[in-house]
């Protein structure tokens, strides 16, 4: 049933809906209306068999997930940005034991300085811990991923993060269509662990492993994720087939068949993209979209496939790896490797700055016209940037950047006023 | 206070009591072959490893008290390398190692995860070093106790960082050496007035059970983890488990080196009940802090070649803190002359 819904509210239905058996807390913005929805449910009972735990940070959050993965319960918790970071120790435990374990992460930028807007710089930090990441385009896409989360992980017994762009979709409230229980039941079967602590057969998990195996257990991990890549369809397809609408899978194409120039992204800003592709496309140009929902595993070959013969290939990206350039677009690369398109990347979005339509088609009709550097950063104040470093250059003790910046900001506003 | 054997015999010299000599319904868990040897033989632990012995008394007598429903969880550190070098193991009991500072979180997931499956028969022990406990793992555990998650933690202190090679923890002595608090200089070793006292701070959560004990009384800590399971709701069990590497004290000398630290008032051996201490164990022949200090390298600078006090002024300062220890938790009321 389609109802008027916060983001928030609607994943945390859908993850009461797969009958989580333990949900820890710690509150993180743009995260936390997500569980106190959840929190609301378990107190009041609507939501049975559920243990809500308020825990003391982050740190402990994702421990008492993998506590309680390992001893056969389905466990869930969800975090942004710093609270990513502070339990990143323990997400990549997770990820080594192989505990189903769900999270959601609501993307938000890391300090310093200090933002609590989207973008997906915390999402990054994480690439290589060995979670299937998924990126939800949609508050729509963001219930149901929840839905084949659960699913993928116990499946493959890998922990799967579902990425929503903080506020932009955390925060938005739209028409979502929540899945039923009855519907959700029939998806999504009761956890059977792989591996579980249980007094009437011990096992010994999270051994010491050296040189001897330590490969081997690490490839493991990795021919987990190459499964997922087709699991990840075909859970894809059921859903589909048993919900009646399509989301998840590993690439989303739009408009990409005969394209001139693909425009490749994560998360919600596909939305603008897609806009603005219609709009050049009444205008001539051959203008395609994919937006990549599997972020890890990587699809390097369905990627492959939907890039298809297009000349140019437009990445942009709402984080970027300082000192080097993009992190979606190396692996994009690796995708065309065949150099058969040039590859750009587009920095855009930052700490919750908005990417309006206007700037992604300035950035398309570049990349048409063969003047799109390798790396660009949409909408920068050069100017900004310029006398900072000139007052770095000139003063060994200019003090901090950021405050610097603001107040040449400040000065600026009112000299116009 | 528990029910500790009433019974004192003094004929083995060691002040504690030969098994033989008590009715069979009074021998330890460890005397029995019946035992669930928790932690099997063919681990890698030091010759005269504190921790070993106080693990495997802890557990086989948790194990015993539960009936072998129990599941552990291990913080890194000696303990768990010892037990798991990759592809063996000697857990007999569903065990899980998950990082250094998050045993306490992690057994609270496993307690909430068998309370949502309706397993209360299950009980969960958490189990950590003193860095796991008290520096890198005390944001979990108070935590934990703070919730009062139903799970027995039990520190294993060998008052240092001795898996990394000797390094100070916040519950390594004063005038101790370690690694990073060499024995040079005027104020040689850690410095006096630092350290966390772990046990009053698992009280002040109000906890149902908190208790100390060491490997040289072996029914006191087998009781006393038999009362901890008593409980529901969070417990915490401090075991002083001495070091023969970092300490510097021979391999035989593990259980004498434990029970002089009792002896002299150095480390109090009490039980606390929701906060207020119930029982103490009296020192039955107290003995200065020097003879404890003295089997040690650890403490080898306030001694000459002789074995003389070369720095009274320091071992005078040891003296204060045990003697302050007796006068808190009233140690010399049953002393045997």
């Amino acid at each position: 049933m389609l109802r008027q819904l916060e983001g928030s509210r609607a994943v945390a239905m859908a993850v009461a809906a797969c009958r989580p058996q333990v949900v820890c807390a710690y509150p993180i913005t743009p995260q936390t209306h997500i569980v106190e929805g959840v929190g609301e449910m378990v107190k009041s009972g609507e939501l049975a068999g559920c243990e809500f735990i308020n825990v003391e940070s982050e740190f402990a959050a994702m421990s008492v997930a993998i506590g309680a993965s390992a001893a056969g319960s389905r466990a869930y918790t969800a975090t942004s940005s710093q609270g990513l970071l502070f339990m990143i120790e323990a997400v990549y435990n997770a990820g080594g034991l192989g505990l189903p374990v769900v999270m959601t992460l609501a993307n938000r930028a890391i300090g310093a300085p200090i933002n609590i807007w989207n973008d997906h710089s915390d999402a990054m930090a994480v690439r290589d811990a060995g979670w299937v990441m998924l990126f939800a385009e949609s508050n729509q896409e963001a219930t149901d991923l929840h839905i084949q989360a659960f699913r993928l992980a116990e499946d493959l017994s890998l922990p799967v993060m579902v990425n929503m762009d903080g506020f932009v979709l955390t925060h938005a409230t739209e028409r979502i269509d929540v899945p039923t229980q009855e519907q959700v039941d029939a998806f999504l079967p009761p956890f059977e662990p792989r591996q579980v602590l249980d007094p009437a057969d011990p096992v010994t998990i999270g051994a010491l492993v050296g040189p001897e195996a330590f490969t081997e257990v690490r490839f493991l991990a990795h021919a987990k994720q190459i499964q997922a890549i087709g699991h990840i369809r075909e859970v894809a397809d059921e859903f589909a087939e048993a919900f009646g609408r399509r989301a998840g899978g590993l690439v989303n194409t739009y408009r990409a068949e005969d394209a001139d120039v693909v425009v490749v992204a994560l998360g919600s800003i596909l939305g603008t993209i897609k806009d603005v592709a219609d709009q050049m496309r009444e205008r001539g140009t051959k203008v395609g979209v994919v937006g990549i929902t599997s972020f890890r595993p990587f699809p390097l070959d369905a990627l492959h496939e939907a890039i298809g013969d297009a000349r140019r290939v437009v990445v942009i990206e709402r984080a970027f790896s300082i000192g080097f350039g993009g992190v979606l677009s190396t692996d994009v690369a690796l995708a065309i490797a065949d150099g058969r398109a040039r590859i750009s990347t587009v920095v855009a979005g930052l700490g919750g700055r908005a990417v309006p339509e206007a700037a992604i088609a300035g950035v398309i009709e570049d990349a048409v016209a063969g003047r799109l550097e390798a790396l660009r950063f949409v909408d920068l104040d050069r100017g900004v940037v310029e006398r900072e470093l000139a007052r770095m250059a000139g003063d060994r003790h200019s003090g901090p950047s950021a405050e610097n910046v603001l107040r040449d900001l400040r000065a600026v506003a009112s000299r116009s006023v | 206070m528990t029910a500790t054997q009433k019974v004192k015999f003094y004929q083995v010299g060691s002040f504690a009591v030969g098994n033989r000599l008590l009715d069979a319904d009074q021998r330890t868990v460890q005397s029995d072959v019946s035992r669930h040897n928790t932690i099997t033989s063919g681990h890698r632990a030091c010759q005269g490893c504190g921790e070993a012995l106080g693990a495997r008394y802890v557990l086989d007598a948790a194990m015993r008290v539960t009936g072998g429903k129990l599941v552990a969880v291990n913080a890194t550190g000696c303990l768990e390398v010892f037990t798991t070098p990759y592809p063996e193991s000697s857990w007999q009991l569903p065990w899980v190692h998950s990082l250094f500072g998050n045993a306490a979180a992690v057994a609270t997931g496993v307690a909430a995860a068998l309370k949502a499956q309706g397993r209360d028969d299950i009980r969960v022990l958490a189990q950590a070093g003193d860095g796991g406990t008290v520096d890198i793992g005390f944001g979990c555990l108070s935590g934990m106790f703070e919730r009062n998650d139903d799970v027995l933690f039990v520190c294993y202190d060998n008052q240092a960082y001795m898996n990394t090679g000797v390094q100070r923890s916040g519950a390594t002595p004063a005038a101790a050496r370690t690694a990073t608090t060499e024995a040079v200089g005027p104020e040689p070793g850690n410095p006096f007035g630092q350290g966390k006292d772990m046990a009053a701070l698992a009280m002040a959560h109000g906890i149902g059970y908190v208790a100390t004990a060491t490997v040289s009384d072996l029914h006191d800590l087998e009781a006393k983890v038999e009362r901890a399971m008593d409980f529901h709701g969070a417990r915490y069990l401090h075991v002083l488990v001495p070091c023969p590497l970092g300490w510097g004290s021979n391999s035989a000398d593990t259980i004498r080196v434990a029970r002089l630290a009792t002896e002299s008032g150095l480390f109090p051996v009490y039980e606390a009940e929701y906060g207020t201490v119930t029982a103490a164990s009296p020192i039955r022949h107290r003995v200065p802090v020097e003879d404890y200090l003295r089997l040690q390298r650890r403490f080898r600078h306030l001694f000459d070649s002789s074995g003389a006090v070369k720095r009274p002024d320091i071992v005078a300062k040891l003296q204060q803190l045990a003697n302050r220890n007796i006068d808190r938790f009233g140690l010399l009321t049953n002393e045997v002359a």
